[in-house]
């Protein structure tokens, strides 16, 4: 019997894209996918459930179609998105409920992967220069964001220590960049100047998102347990950085530039949140060796990462917004079961 | 178990654009990105990435060419203003990793420049300061010492450097303790921390070259330090040092420049701990039998020193 599996947040980048590749697994018989939004993505027989993440309705559908691996790509790493409430509803209140639910009487769940974030280490000036998945914080949380991705982990860590026949895995993300996705960063680094803070160059660690992908199913694969950093190899100074975009920074003021994030959000100029200030003074590096003793082998490098990034962001502008494929339940729905659709045997 | 869908496994990986869907149809950069996701491979193919680098900024911040600069620009100061001399420097280790431990002094201290150059000069192998925070949240002065090899002085950092990478890591277990001292405390050793430097050798397996120096203090010697204005400005000293008063005048900067003093670096006796590497923890008592005797020993050098200067500012 193949697996079946349940995705969070398909209506999400991530989402859409795991369950795209699980669709290609032979091993797996049963895709389901939870979204508030409709998927972005073409699936074929991903079957897609329109629902909040309300503990019922969750303990409902991991029972009744027998789920048995659980992927949770539904956490909001980027706070430029939503409404800090919305995040943490979200992600603390999704997450709890999701685990509850997996962690039912009679709950046939085996194997979890959270796509969780590097965020959880914050950015300080007393952070060594590579974090490990043992290394702890060194300021308590500032910003919304990575308060509710401590959360999340905190009940991942307890669902793990409550059910130890379960493997679960969690993977710590760097910084991504890819041609598809929009991040904070992304959009600093799509600017004519890339903005900085004066008197810092901070080294950054990028994972490309094809990696990040690759990483979900390979956690899925070899039934990884445990935590994990998922970063491209090498650090690279945030100038080198612009520099590989062709571009030259634009130094902001290094104080009372908290004050000035506010109004520059407002008008539309820069969005500039607390984590990404720190990261832009302090930067961050993760060990990533953990990931690779285990078999993970990376398509690119920190510097890689970001050299594909330009690539792609020099075709944005003629691929246009029409480049996107929308997701439409009727055409879909007619694509999966019309009998005038030929379907190659 | 796959036999179950015969065709969803004979479907080729870059079969995406075979299918009739209205996406695939049409051949665009994502049809393209998701073939770079096949599900099942082995990622064992142990090929070298491509890794388009523009600077040679290493993880640490340092900068081969940045030193080099910095080096020509100290190497007059070095030579003519200070006249370092070694004593002893054969036993700073060629190669593998070393922890070299000095005593601190001077407002802003001349021992660090003076030691690293020397070391990068005669044996063209880098050395790393290990330094506090403070540094990095200093706009500039934090980036441009982390380009000249200064790293934060985080047991993570100092094992990955003299472990790992079997590099040369400068500490002073002072701190700015040492540096902030006033000038009537001039060559009286601070308490080493709390031993933590001794406790990374250790845990790296590698040897600790202690050094002593003289003339660091008198190059830039602090004679009344501000509380409030340390308070207020969050650094860990603010002083009036001799150097503002004698080169005041020639505007602001000349308070950063010191004072010609003699320096003379003793280099003293490696210390090899026969304890197994890479423990967890080691014997507090252990710990601070060794840094104690290390402090001893430097502080014993520096006296010796002190007894054969008959000049500050000739040695």
């Amino acid at each position: 019997m193949g697996r079946r599996v349940l995705i969070t947040g398909l209506g999400t980048f991530w989402g859409g894209r795991v369950a795209q590749a699980l669709e290609a697994d032979p091993d797996v018989d049963v895709i389901v996918g939870l979204d508030r939004f409709e998927p972005t993505v073409p699936l074929e027989r991903t079957e897609y459930v329109r629902s909040d993440e309300s503990y019922s309705i969750l303990t409902r559908i991991v029972q009744a179609a027998k789920i048995d691996t659980i992927v949770h790509t539904f956490l909001v790493v980027d706070s430029t998105q939503m409404r800090s409430r919305t995040m943490h509803e979200i992600n603390t209140i999704g997450t709890m409920n999701l685990f509850a639910a997996a962690s039912s009487a009679g709950s046939t769940v085996r194997d979890v992967v959270v796509k969780s974030s590097t965020l959880v280490y914050g950015a300080d000036p007393r952070d060594p220069v590579w974090f490990d998945e043992q290394s702890r914080r060194n300021q308590p949380p500032r910003s919304v964001v990575e308060r509710t991705l401590l959360a999340v982990e905190g009940y991942v860590r307890d669902f793990a220590v409550d059910n130890p026949h379960v493997s679960v895995a969690v993977l710590r993300f760097s910084n991504v960049l890819g041609p598809d996705i929009d991040t904070p960063l992304s959009k600093l680094l799509a600017l004519p100047l890339v903005p900085s803070i004066f008197g810092f160059d901070p080294r950054f660690q990028f994972v490309h998102e094809a990696d990040v992908v690759r990483a979900i199913l390979f956690a899925l694969q070899t039934r990884l347990s445990g935590v994990y950093n998922v970063a491209g190899d090498g650090l690279l100074p945030w100038s080198e950085v612009a520099a590989i975009c062709g571009k030259r920074n634009l130094p902001l003021p290094p104080y009372g530039l908290g004050l000035l994030a506010g109004p520059l959000r407002r008008v539309g100029l820069l969005e500039l949140p607390k984590e990404l200030l720190d990261l832009l003074r302090y930067g961050r590096g993760v060990d990533n060796r953990r990931l690779k003793e285990a078999g993970f082998g990376y398509r690119y490098t920190s510097a890689g990462t970001v050299a594909d990034f330009v690539k792609s962001m020099r075709l944005r502008p003629y691929s246009g917004a029409g480049g996107d494929y929308q997701y439409e339940r009727d055409v879909e729905a007619f694509f999966k079961h019309s009998p005038a659709v030929v379907r190659d045997q | 178990m796959a036999d179950a869908k015969p065709t969803k496994r004979t479907r080729p990986k870059t079969a995406t654009k075979a299918r009739p869907r209205p996406a695939s149809s049409t051949p665009r950069k994502r049809a393209a990105s998701t073939a770079l996701v096949p599900v099942p491979q082995p990622p064992s193919e142990p090929e070298t990435l491509e890794d388009p680098r523009l600077s040679d900024i290493d993880e640490w911040g340092r900068s081969e060419r940045m030193r080099e600069l910095a080096r020509s620009l100290y190497g007059p100061m070095y030579e003519r203003w200070h006249r370092v001399e070694w004593e002893g420097f054969e036993k700073i280790p060629r190669e593998g990793g070393a922890l070299l431990v000095s005593n601190h002094a001077g407002a802003i201290p001349s021992d660090a420049p003076a030691i690293m150059h020397g070391i990068e000069e005669e044996l063209g192998r880098p050395v790393y300061g290990l330094a506090d925070e403070m540094f990095k949240r200093l706009p500039v002065v934090g980036m441009l010492w982390s380009r000249v090899g200064g790293v934060l002085a985080h047991p993570d950092n100092a094992y990955r450097l003299l472990r790992e990478q079997q590099q040369l890591a400068l500490v002073f277990p002072e701190g700015t303790k040492g540096t902030g001292k006033t000038y009537g405390d001039r060559y009286q050793l601070r308490r080493f921390g709390r031993g933590g430097y001794v406790q990374i050798a250790m845990r790296a397996g590698v040897p600790i070259v202690p050094i002593a120096v003289v003339g660091a203090e008198e190059a830039m010697p602090i004679l009344w330090k501000s509380p409030q204005l340390a308070k207020l400005t969050g650094l860990p000293y603010v002083p009036l040092t001799a150097n503002m008063l004698a080169f005041g005048g020639l505007g602001p900067l000349g308070a950063l420049l010191p004072f010609p003093a003699k320096i003379k670096i003793r280099v003293l006796d490696p210390v090899h701990f026969d304890v197994e590497p890479d423990l967890p923890r080691y014997s507090r008592s252990r710990i601070m039998d060794e840094s104690e005797a290390i402090r001893q020993r430097i502080q014993e050098a520096l006296l010796d020193m002190l007894r054969h200067r008959e000049s500050v500012w000739f040695g």
